[in-house]
């Protein structure tokens, strides 16, 4: 069954004092209908995308807080995944389409992160590793720095590998006007950023950040007609161990690579096929193994191909994290997943403004979004 | 306002611990830390001084070549020696004032003597007294391993007001005041708790704008009307950036900028830039001075250095470069934490 997403709204992701969780979602929620030109009685069911509003705010059953809000009835589904929130909000939408339960479905992803201090935040976050590396006082940074540390290691690369990943995704966000730093860095700034976890500095990291995107789903082929649209040709999510002890590599996330193959295999086309993808670099060696797990990159190229900046726009054939990234636009842990999605229909329905990128009508788009250190891992794939 | 500062005293005990120091304590790096905050070392009362002994060091030095009666003493801090029981009482005993004048404390974090000196202008122009005293002294402390650590430092300003032979003529004032929770400490709580990021854009920035921007459109006044500014400083940083951000050049706000070497020294921060500020500004020169408080709040004002200033130089700078240097175990031991 064929399916299109056929409208997407974002806030402006960063610290964004006034306004409250639901605050964020009901703006993605008016703006996505709004800039769908749809009433709400239009929309079959909600899917919500959040990771911490149970834990930092004991703020949960927002099913039924998004139907106040709102003053709808329908279904709405809360969907934790961590980090991947967002991106498994919008897989089982599009299940609940194919399914034939509903036409139109709306997907917002939200967070709310920066009401609380950093302990708190470091602490909710780490609710999505493994119980033993609570335990032992590892934290996010720390278990990327370890797979950096290794990678690194493995292919005799240096932290100038890893910095321009976030100086590539730093020059993008510069053009995208909802990015929480739009301000361009260069190698050496990240070099001398204030280290968090060895070899990781704090210019290696996203931020934590508040936001909420929205975007539409539908199979009723008259709003198909009526709007332009992207089609959804697969998306696949995969799981693997949450805890870094349990993998046989620390340079490859598996969730990804079997995600990617089997979105892959579903919409019969390779990844040389993609120019636009959304990748998730919540760390600079998130995205070198990204790159490699999912088929852009040879294993172990991903340093070299990024230090020559290849996938910067107007650069290669493939463009990546045109949207800044989870490093520059922000990474609402909720909304990231959507946020990705948004950003590849802007770009292949050219709405992307001063950062579009070059499409056609063989234009393919990806997007990756990973929760936790890799334990799940959704990627999608779109087409015009 | 025909009030205004008659003399300024004030008090940095002689003990620093370097951030460095703190820093290495806690497995940070230091050049970070310091890269980071804008602040090398800090100022440190020993175990035997508090808010009140530091108050009565500024208190003499300010009192003692002015001929006024004091009618009212305001004392403003968030580190009193008393929960209940006013350290205002006390000082007023200590410095032999008698007993026919108006004492009360005041509380609004680091503004809590900066809006008390507003309202001793106040009373003194309204010729309902003559002179008044306003203290600002803190022994702040940050929780070990809280950020605050680094900076939360030591010291006192006490200022006299009255209407003979004023050292700086006051202007015009303006303050702003919303509810703002970015920094807080609880009765019965032995450290504050802050809302980290949330302490600078809509806090800091936006109070201080508040203010600043009000004075300066009620005035008529630009920022290069001024040859000298003084914020309060948290850190090395925030000032630098709201000076940037208000139109002052960085040399407007040099001679203020002793959080480097000096800490944070709470509700006598702001005011002893102005007494740094002191030693060199030129008679007719005009000053603006902005205050914070967390909570949330900053009084601004205009300030003008009068002939008398010459003969009242507090030469601050040569006094608080006396001093000695102490390790995390015995800064511990100061601020009785151990």
């Amino acid at each position: 069954m064929k399916s299109q997403v056929i409208g997407y709204y974002s806030t402006p992701f960063g610290e964004l004092w006034n306004k409250s969780l639901f605050d964020l979602t009901t703006e993605a929620v008016m703006g996505v209908l709004k800039n769908s030109d749809l009433e709400k009685n239009q929309i079959d069911a909600v899917f919500f995308g959040n990771m911490l509003g149970g834990i930092l705010e004991n703020n949960l059953h927002a099913g039924a807080k998004i139907a106040d809000l709102l003053d709808i009835s329908m279904p709405i589904f809360r969907v934790e995944g961590a980090c991947a929130s967002g991106g498994m909000a919008f897989h089982l939408a599009h299940s609940y389409i194919t399914s034939g339960k509903g036409k139109t479905v709306l997907v917002v992803g939200a967070e709310k992160m920066t009401d609380v201090n950093t302990d708190q935040i470091i602490q909710g976050l780490m609710s999505a590793a493994s119980g033993e590396e609570q335990e032992c006082g590892l934290t996010f940074p720390g278990l990327y720095a370890l797979m950096a540390r290794e990678y690194l290691r493995k292919y005799s690369y240096t932290r100038e590998h890893l910095a321009s990943v976030s100086v590539k995704n730093h020059t993008h966000a510069a053009l995208n006007p909802l990015a929480q730093f739009k301000n361009q860095i260069t190698i050496e700034n990240v070099l001398t950023s204030s280290s968090v976890a060895d070899p990781l500095g704090v210019l290696d990291c996203s931020p934590v950040s508040d936001g909420a995107s929205a975007v539409v789903i539908t199979s009723d082929s008259n709003l198909m007609k009526k709007h332009k649209g992207i089609t959804i040709l697969a998306t696949e999510i995969a799981t693997d161990s949450i805890s870094l002890l349990r993998r046989d590599s620390l340079t490859e996330i598996r969730a990804t690579q079997e995600a990617a193959s089997k979105a892959f295999s579903t919409a019969h086309i390779a990844p040389q096929d993609i120019s636009i993808a959304e990748v998730h670099d919540c760390f600079s060696i998130a995205e070198l193994l990204a790159m490699e797990d999912l088929g852009f990159w040879k294993k172990g190229e991903a340093g070299k191909q990024a230090l020559q900046f290849e996938s910067q726009r107007e650069k290669g054939m493939l463009t990546v994290n045109t949207s800044g990234g989870l490093k520059a636009a922000g990474h609402p842990v909720g909304a990231t997943g959507v946020k990705q999605i948004g950003e590849v229909y802007l770009q292949l329905t050219h709405q992307a403004g001063a950062r579009q990128i070059k499409c056609d009508n063989t234009t393919f788009g990806l997007t990756h979004n990973v929760g936790g250190s890799g334990g799940t891992a959704v990627v999608s794939l779109f087409g015009v | 306002m025909k009030s205004g500062i008659m003399s300024l005293g004030y008090y940095v005990p002689r003990q620093r611990v370097r951030v460095a120091d703190i820093a290495e304590v806690w497995g940070k790096r230091s050049h970070e830390i310091e890269r980071s905050l804008g602040v090398t070392e800090k100022a440190v009362a020993t175990a035997a001084e508090d808010s009140l002994t530091m108050a009565y060091e500024s208190s003499n030095m300010a009192l003692a070549h002015i001929q006024t009666k004091i009618d009212m003493l305001l004392f403003g801090t968030e580190s009193p020696p008393y929960a209940v029981n006013p350290a205002s009482t006390i000082l007023g005993e200590l410095l032999g004032i008698g007993n026919q004048y108006l004492a009360y404390d005041t509380q609004f974090a680091c503004k809590a003597a900066t809006g008390a000196l507003i309202s001793a202008l106040g009373m003194v122009d309204s010729g309902s007294i003559s002179g008044a005293l306003v203290v600002a002294s803190d022994k702040a402390t940050g929780k070990p391993h809280d950020a605050l650590e680094y900076t939360a430092a030591s010291g006192s300003v006490s200022v006299v007001v009255g209407v003979t032979d004023c050292i700086y003529q006051v202007e015009a004032w303006e303050s702003y005041s919303s509810d703002t929770p970015d920094f807080w400490r609880r009765e019965g709580i032995k450290y504050p708790s802050h809302g980290g990021r949330f302490t600078g854009k809509p806090s800091y920035f936006k109070h201080i704008q508040g203010s600043v921007l009000t004075l300066l459109s009620k005035t008529g006044y630009k920022a290069s009307d001024f040859d000298h500014v003084v914020f309060h400083m948290p850190n090395g940083k925030f000032p630098v950036q709201i000076a940037k951000q208000l139109g002052f050049s960085n040399e407007q706000l040099y001679h203020s900028l002793v959080v480097k070497e000096l800490g944070n020294s709470y509700t006598a921060s702001a005011l002893m830039g102005l007494v740094a500020v002191s030693d060199v500004v030129l008679p007719g020169k005009r000053i603006l001075l902005a205050s914070y408080g967390s909570g949330a709040g900053s009084d601004a004002f205009v300030l003008r250095a009068t002939k008398h200033i010459t003969n009242r130089r507090p030469q601050f700078n040569t006094v608080f470069k006396n001093k000695i240097y102490i390790e995390y175990p015995e800064y511990l031991k100061s601020m009785r934490i151990i």
